[in-house]
């Protein structure tokens, strides 16, 4: 197949060199934003996002108060340099739609019921995009939320994977996303084993579609291992000692 | 003291299995007792407990709390205490139970800005907390040096029995509040109490260290008595 030929090599390279398991090179830092309550950035190949978590608040317009639980609210942001061409930046019908899947993707770990009548917001933006911008905004986003102290059942993890021609690959960059044949986005909680969002585009056979969703959870399980370093680097990096800590009793 | 095992924990952690109490930021799965926070995990007698490292302030009834007035209305004051929840103290708890918006005037005991310590009298899911100031020690206060820290970090500013809080105000000769909502009012000398805020920041920024008493003691010890 000509895409196949263009975007995968016959030794199995892509086109920046990996194999069709191998994820681009992440990093990951937590508390990056001071006037946030919790923030996370993440570089994921190009893309460049920062993940800004505000609240537990004051909920407005108070006609949105949930009387048992907390309102989370979530936006998706695509800055206007962070593409080739200037982006507009009032929100377009993909932002909308990210944020709401980021938000439904969330909401599961988020334990709501602790925080009733507030408004918790969590701010995606994308500085620099790449193919899987919003798994990588949901894996920052989360840490984002676990930063800020808000009770959370699990982080929230993402990867993608894809179709080259007839080949499931891993972590699709921009190029193969919009040239491959198809796309699919995972989240997932990986101690419970929940699949948080799960989207798909192209024509899966029942094997790739098997392949290429197994495959996104053992990358994303792989992604989970940066979150925890990121998360211990933040906060046990310190000595901590296992010795007695003098503090009054609860 | 019995030296605990304490466990490095991360939301989605599994701090123990089996059968024990637990207390806050802990939910339990099955026979699982997984951590909802970012925090130290300890297994004891008195059963899991989680210690957070970060996160904001929800009140809780008994705790003491400084916080400042934001507005007034004919039942009383609403109070900012650091939280997502306003606090709420009722003219009644004031004046008494005689009191009635025509004969009382709000305004002659509390304004707003002002700062208030109070202690949290109720609070529910449903409805706000609510707010006292019966008892020693509450009601206005008029002067000192306001300082905020995480509320995390609340006990260790205090230690165990009083142990910090109390030393930074016998070496400095100030006077300290500490509010559970992690305000902290300051009173005394003005260079005791630049000495005494920077010691409370102290403890806020190296609170994970675990010689922080000796620091703190260290620092506040270098002329700490001199005034």
């Amino acid at each position: 197949m000509e895409t196949e030929k263009k975007l995968m090599d016959e030794d199995g390279n892509r086109l920046d060199g990996r194999k069709w398991n191998q994820l681009r090179p992440i990093r990951l830092e937590v508390g990056v934003v001071k006037n946030a309550d919790g923030s996370a950035h993440i570089e994921w190949g190009k893309n460049k996002i920062t993940a800004a978590v505000y609240g537990p608040k004051e909920v407005h317009p108070k006609h949105q108060v949930l009387p048992d639980r907390a309102l989370l609210r979530s936006r998706y942001h695509m800055a206007p340099f962070s593409v080739d061409e200037r982006k507009n930046p009032a929100p377009s019908r993909r932002e909308i739609e990210i944020s709401k899947v980021i938000r439904e993707a969330l909401e599961p770990a988020v334990v709501v019921e602790d925080y009733p009548r507030t408004a918790i917001e969590v701010w995606v933006e994308v500085l620099q995009s790449d193919g899987g911008s919003r798994v990588a905004g949901i894996t920052a986003a989360s840490l984002a939320l676990a930063d800020a102290g808000i009770n959370m059942r699990d982080l929230v993890v993402g990867c993608s994977c894809g179709l080259l021609g007839e080949h499931v690959v891993a972590d699709l960059d921009d190029t193969e996303d919009k040239e491959g044949n198809g796309d699919m986005p995972v989240a997932i909680m990986p101690t419970k084993g929940l699949v948080t969002l799960l989207q798909v585009d192209g024509i899966y056979t029942r094997e790739n579609f098997q392949k290429a969703f197994e495959l996104a959870i053992e990358k994303g399980k792989e992604v989970y291992a940066m979150q925890r370093e990121a998360l211990t680097k933040r906060f046990f990096s310190s000595d901590l000692t296992s010795g007695p800590i003098e503090e009054e009793a609860a | 003291m019995p030296i605990v095992e304490r466990k490095q924990v991360i939301p989605g952690d599994v701090i123990a299995r089996g059968d024990h109490r637990y207390g806050p930021f802990v939910e339990k799965v099955g026979d699982d007792y997984i951590a909802l926070r970012i925090g130290l995990a300890e297994v004891g007698a008195d059963g899991v407990k989680l210690n957070p490292l970060t996160g904001p302030y929800l009140p809780r009834a008994d705790d003491e709390v400084i916080g400042k007035v934001v507005d007034m209305n004919g039942f009383g004051w609403v109070v900012d205490i650091n939280s997502c929840f306003d606090g709420f103290l009722p003219a009644s708890f004031v004046f008494g139970r005689e009191f009635s918006p025509a004969t009382h005037d709000l305004s002659s005991k509390f304004r707003v800005g002002d700062i208030i310590g109070a202690r949290i009298e109720s609070f529910e899911r449903s409805r706000d907390p609510q707010l006292s100031i019966r008892g020693q020690g509450y009601g206005k206060m008029d002067s000192g040096e306001l300082v905020k820290i995480s509320p995390t970090k609340v006990p260790r500013l205090i230690g165990r029995r009083g142990a910090m809080i109390n030393m930074i105000s016998e070496r400095t000769g100030c006077d300290v509040r500490v509010g559970q909502n992690g305000v902290v009012v300051v009173n005394g000398q003005p260079e005791a109490t630049t000495k005494a805020v920077t010691a409370v920041q102290m403890v806020e920024k190296e609170a994970h260290a675990a010689d922080l008493a000796a620091k703190v003691e260290q620092y506040l010890g270098s002329g700490g008595d001199g005034n």
